[in-house]
């Protein structure tokens, strides 16, 4: 089978794999109300690049997922453009473009609760050999075993080919759903939250794998809440707060000394258990209801009277008063510390 | 103290998934189980907390063996629990509001006359406003509605505690924010824990010891 190493070099044009701009998705609501899910997002991925989108619960993350998919329900009204690199903008998109040429072989979709995503009537060796007639039209006598090496791909137990979506842990769902995903050899892999509920090694397993299949050919645009499993993977890490992606920043920076400069997303890192394990006070705002500036501004210790305007998103920032670039005034790791009381 | 005494526990016959486990939290103690997925450390956590009838073992509560288990379980046992589990979309009744579901344990003990002080006593420790206490499930996010889970867990002021991979679904700030609550909680009350999970970094930041799953089968 054709991996992401062994494929010809198809990068060496110079579109991006994703380009999006301006992308705006807001839901109608009864009484001529608007919940505004996502709020001009500018963003774009290179072959081989890795971008993890981060955020809490309900910041709108995984309605960017799904307007680059085509799969935003019928009161979603978009702005802006989601361009492939063929040219394919997928906001634009008719159903029947995006059913039959898009999905599964453009972008392919590691979904996010598997066990909803899997037909359950059906064994997962059914649903691969549906998914590899469908995409590849392998010819019927080779169909078996080119589901069984897509299965192997994504490390599913051959064991547990002939058993229902119910029959399997959420661990082993996530590895079908993945393995379906990565037949089509789609050149952006679209990850939305692919690690939820999975333990850690199977977390390292996974986006190691998404890694693997990304090579140097592929794009990823790997949309979670865990900042440990965004960190193995990305290169790049964009946070989004209230529908708006407030921060993008290198992988090395965000994790390392420097640390992100905007006051949420460090306050995001500061909760992992290895470092401060201190929340954010407060809760994110309403997408019906956002504020008038900075929908942040409530919950920041840095706000002044500056933040009642929207601070425009510029040189991959949106913020009135950054944290400066200097090393975290930090200077024992707790994360260190913790290992050493532990070992 | 809450004690797990060589548990053999399973879904079909003669398939157990739990073998001969035993595991002691003393009161007021915080123990992490850590394990990887599949290996059975859910199913202990619904025995410990008297929601899943062992095989084989018992299940001793501040000195007084379990007599039963989910509904036949005798109250007094029953509400020595607080359960949260990991998917809150799973665990709540997506037609109540959030109010009627954190008030759920109140009304099935007899106890609704309390209802509006407890509930919002306990809603003010999760964090969560009147605006938010009148929706119903689909109208708010996962660490909302986990928030909600949690103030239905406290409402009864249990003894003991099982957080079955309660934040596994939850970015790191409503993960902090909501270990914060229960630690408080158990500050109040001196209540014991027993916290079931795969992060390793997060229960050993929150609890007093973490055993690993495959020390504890015999």
């Amino acid at each position: 089978m054709t991996d992401a190493a062994t494929r010809p070099a198809d990068a060496a044009t110079t579109a991006p794999v994703l380009d999006v701009r301006g992308l705006s998705v807001r839901f109608r609501m009864r009484g001529e109300r608007y919940v505004r899910a996502v709020t001009d997002a500018h963003f774009t991925l290179e072959a081989g690049q890795r971008l993890a989108l981060v955020g809490e619960s309900g910041c709108g993350k995984s309605v960017l997922a799904s307007a680059l998919l085509g799969l935003l329900p019928e009161n979603a009204e978009t702005a802006g453009s989601a361009l492939l690199g063929d040219g394919t903008d997928l906001l634009a998109a008719d159903e029947r473009t995006l059913a039959r040429t898009v999905r599964g072989r453009k972008v392919g979709l590691v979904p996010q609760s598997p066990a909803a995503h899997l037909t359950p009537v059906r064994t997962i060796r059914s649903q691969l050999e549906e998914t590899v007639r469908e995409l590849l039209r392998t010819p019927r006598a080779a169909v078996r075993k080119a589901a069984e090496e897509a299965a192997g791909r994504a490390s599913f137990p051959a064991d547990h080919l002939d058993r229902y979506p119910h029959e399997l842990s959420g661990g082993l769902a996530q590895r079908a759903a993945t393995a379906l995903a990565l037949i089509g050899d789609a050149p952006l892999l679209l990850a939305d939250e692919p690690t939820t509920g999975l333990d850690r090694d199977l977390v390292e397993h996974t986006v190691d794998e998404l890694a693997r299949h990304t090579g140097s050919s592929r794009a990823l645009l790997m949309i979670t809440h865990d900042l440990a499993a965004a960190e193995r993977i990305a290169d790049r890490i964009a946070v989004m707060y209230a529908g708006r992606i407030v921060e993008i920043c290198d992988a090395e920076d965000f994790f390392g000394a420097r640390g992100p400069r905007h006051p949420y997303a460090r306050g995001l890192l500061n909760a992992l258990p290895e470092r401060e394990f201190a929340a954010i006070p407060g809760m994110p705002p309403e997408l019906g209801a956002l504020p008038e500036g900075c929908a942040f501004a409530a919950r920041c210790g840095r706000a002044s009277e500056a933040c009642r305007v929207q601070p425009p998103f510029a040189d991959l920032l949106a913020c009135h008063h950054p944290v400066s670039d200097r090393p975290a005034a930090d200077p024992a790791d707790p994360a260190e510390a913790l290992e050493a009381e532990h070992a | 103290m809450l004690e797990v005494d060589a548990i053999t526990a399973g879904y079909e016959r003669h398939k157990p998934v739990v073998r001969g486990v035993s595991l002691t939290v003393r009161p007021g103690e915080s123990v992490g189980l850590l394990g990887p997925s599949g290996c059975g450390k859910s199913t202990l956590a619904r025995v410990a907390a008297l929601l899943h009838r062992p095989d084989a073992g018992r299940v001793v509560v501040d000195g007084t063996a379990a007599a039963g288990w989910r509904h036949r379980a005798p109250r007094a046992q029953r509400t020595a629990f607080g359960v949260v589990f990991q998917q809150p979309r799973l665990s709540a009744d997506p037609r109540l509001t959030l109010s009627a579901l954190i008030a759920e344990p109140l009304r099935a003990n007899g106890r609704a006359d309390e209802v509006p002080e407890k509930v919002r006593e306990s809603a003010a420790r999760v964090g969560l406003g009147d605006e938010l206490l009148g929706r119903r499930p689909h109208e708010v996010s996962d660490g909302q509605l986990q928030r909600a889970c949690v103030a239905r867990a406290l409402i009864l002021e249990p003894r003991w505690l099982v957080c079955d991979e309660m934040t596994a679904m939850l970015d790191a700030s409503t993960t902090a924010a909501l270990v914060r609550v229960v630690e408080d909680y158990r500050a109040d009350t001196g209540a014991g824990l027993l916290a079931v999970g795969h992060d390793k970094a997060l229960l050993t930041r929150w609890c007093d010891r973490t055993v690993h799953w495959s020390e504890l089968e015999a």
